[in-house]
């Protein structure tokens, strides 16, 4: 298209309206309450000490990696048993396949909050069952725990684990499976031999897109932690409008930015990122 | 794939019992809102619509749902003007030029949003925006706008460039060639982030919990506050209710996809 020379000034004006929405209503009260980080209560790096010193803040820390990790891992290894049934069923079940990622994906985070919470709870709709049918006698200590966040966590993930992955092996050539097949390779060493390593991008792809989510999720930790399990997330708003310790939470907010972009940055020279994006929608 | 390679039992069992665990305990609040019983429980002695009676006639449900409502509309509309003018102009001009404005799109997507929420707390309180309808509309569409500008880019990314080049030539100026040229064209892609825009304004609820406080109270606050403090039937009817109507846009945004792809 370059026959008809450069675009006019008019082109550019048509993005100026979500640049500057994003560069004021974005961009600034985000860096402005960064900066807090360093001034607040008083100017240096007196709050970042605290990662040094502090055991609480190490403990959030601590806490908060666990959990993405596990979560990371069960999400990945879930989503790729979705991805790759996906990927290998007939053009009819795919649909319903599909259909089973992206119905928990856009339904309300606070409604599969509840849903977990109606089922695990105490009284919860599995403890119940279990007591009914004589297999416990107390209520296992299903949510608000640890345990309990996993368990929404990985729920909430699944689906954004899926669409990377699906988006990569959907580009594996079918006939390489059935040559491998036909060569004499056994079911294991088809997937292990050819299908697992080609599908390997879509796999980190997925696994940065679920870490990166993870590490600064607020609702469902919120809720199925019951307050006793704190992520970083929750700490942060803790600190901010139960402490007012600005210095404090915008510190860890801080740390929580630096670490996405890090991971983010590390990772753009393996994978594609705007393709991790592009495929949420 | 024409069905030649099917996956093995291990990996179709771990599909299956993912596929479960996605969608059964999202169902299981269908029978716990049909509940006969004043508690979260299973019907016993039949099914009963009260808890649905009980919401569709509260003043205070009723109120954030018209609430939350007007926000996402507003906000949407915000999101969507923005965010396709922003995609075209993106789009047009060259992928190096437009670099920086492509990674600050990302942004939204990429921050959790609770750096974002004490980012506005602190921010529109000088400006009188907390707690006010402006203040939220505001959030929620310019986190939007990304939501806007992945769809009609992917609109456009299948659109002739030639023809708006054609239009030009003819001496259409950029105002009619937007109008009648390209605009019609990527309608179906505008809808679409319309509807991611606004599903993302409906259920927000981390900035709310910042920003908002009395007089706004959207319906996921309201969630929030009944999910921490009474956990009652009239919750799962709530989550009844707002799961049928995530399932109606979805369909609406599929038929019209279908529709557009012949």
């Amino acid at each position: 298209m370059s026959s008809v020379g450069r675009p006019g000034i008019g082109w550019w004006l048509l993005i100026l309206p979500a640049f500057a929405l994003l560069l004021v209503f974005y961009i600034a009260p985000i860096v402005q309450v960064l900066t807090i980080s360093v001034t607040e209560p008083s100017l240096g790096f007196g709050n970042y000490q605290r990662i040094l010193t502090s055991s609480a803040v190490q403990r959030v820390i601590m806490t908060t990696l666990r959990i993405c990790l596990i979560t990371t891992v069960l999400a990945l290894l879930l989503g790729y048993a979705i991805a790759y049934a996906i990927t290998l069923a007939s053009p009819r079940a795919r649909g319903w396949w599909v259909l089973a990622v992206l119905v928990p994906l856009w339904i309300s985070v606070l409604v599969r909050a509840f849903a977990w919470v109606t089922l695990l709870r105490r009284q919860g709709l599995i403890n119940n069952t279990l007591i009914e049918a004589g297999v416990i006698t107390d209520p296992l200590p299903l949510v608000w725990n640890e345990f309990g966040i996993v368990v929404g966590m990985v729920h909430y993930m699944v689906p954004f684990a899926v669409l990377p992955m699906l988006s990569s092996m959907r580009e594996i050539d079918p006939r390489l499976l059935a040559a491998a097949r036909g060569l004499g390779a056994s079911r294991g060493e088809v997937f292990r031999h050819v299908f697992l390593p080609l599908s390997l991008p879509g796999v980190i792809a997925a696994a940065v897109l679920v870490f990166i989510f993870t590490l600064g999720f607020y609702i469902t930790p919120a809720i199925l932690g019951g307050g006793k399990t704190l992520m970083v997330a929750e700490w942060i708003s803790l600190q901010i409008l139960d402490l007012i310790r600005w210095g404090l939470g915008t510190m860890m907010a801080t740390v929580l930015v630096l670490a996405i972009l890090v991971t983010l940055a590390v990772f753009s020279r393996v994978v594609d990122l705007r393709r991790i994006f592009g495929a949420g929608a | 794939m024409d069905g030649t390679y099917r996956p093995g039992p291990f990996g179709r069992s771990l599909a299956w019992v993912t596929a479960l665990y996605l969608v059964l305990p999202i169902l299981i609040v269908i029978p716990v809102a049909l509940t006969d019983q004043r508690y979260l429980s299973l019907p016993q002695d039949g099914i009963s619509f009260r808890h649905f009676e009980t919401v569709l006639t509260s003043p205070e449900w009723l109120g954030s749902i018209w609430q939350s409502f007007t926000i996402a509309v507003a906000a949407t509309v915000l999101s969507v003007s923005a965010g396709t003018l922003c995609a075209i102009g993106c789009w047009r001009i060259s992928r190096r030029a437009t670099e920086l404005v492509r990674v600050l799109m990302l942004l939204p997507l990429i921050i959790p949003s609770i750096v974002y929420a004490i980012g506005l707390y602190r921010y529109f309180g000088p400006l009188g925006l907390l707690d006010r309808f402006a203040g939220v509309v505001i959030a929620h569409g310019v986190t939007g706008i990304p939501y806007v500008v992945i769809t009609v880019s992917t609109a456009l990314a299948s659109f002739d460039p030639r023809l708006e080049q054609a239009a030009r030539g003819m001496g259409a100026s950029l105002s009619q060639t937007l109008r009648w040229v390209i605009l019609p064209r990527i309608a179906p892609g505008i809808f679409s982030g319309a509807i991611f825009a606004f599903i993302h304004s409906w259920d927000e609820l981390v900035m709310v919990l910042f920003i908002a406080s009395r007089d706004v109270f959207t319906l996921p606050r309201r969630i929030w506050d009944g999910i921490n403090e009474n956990l009652d039937p009239a919750m799962a009817a709530v989550a009844v209710l707002l799961i049928l109507f995530t399932l109606a846009l979805l369909m609406a945004d599929r038929a019209l996809r279908r529709r557009s792809e012949g």
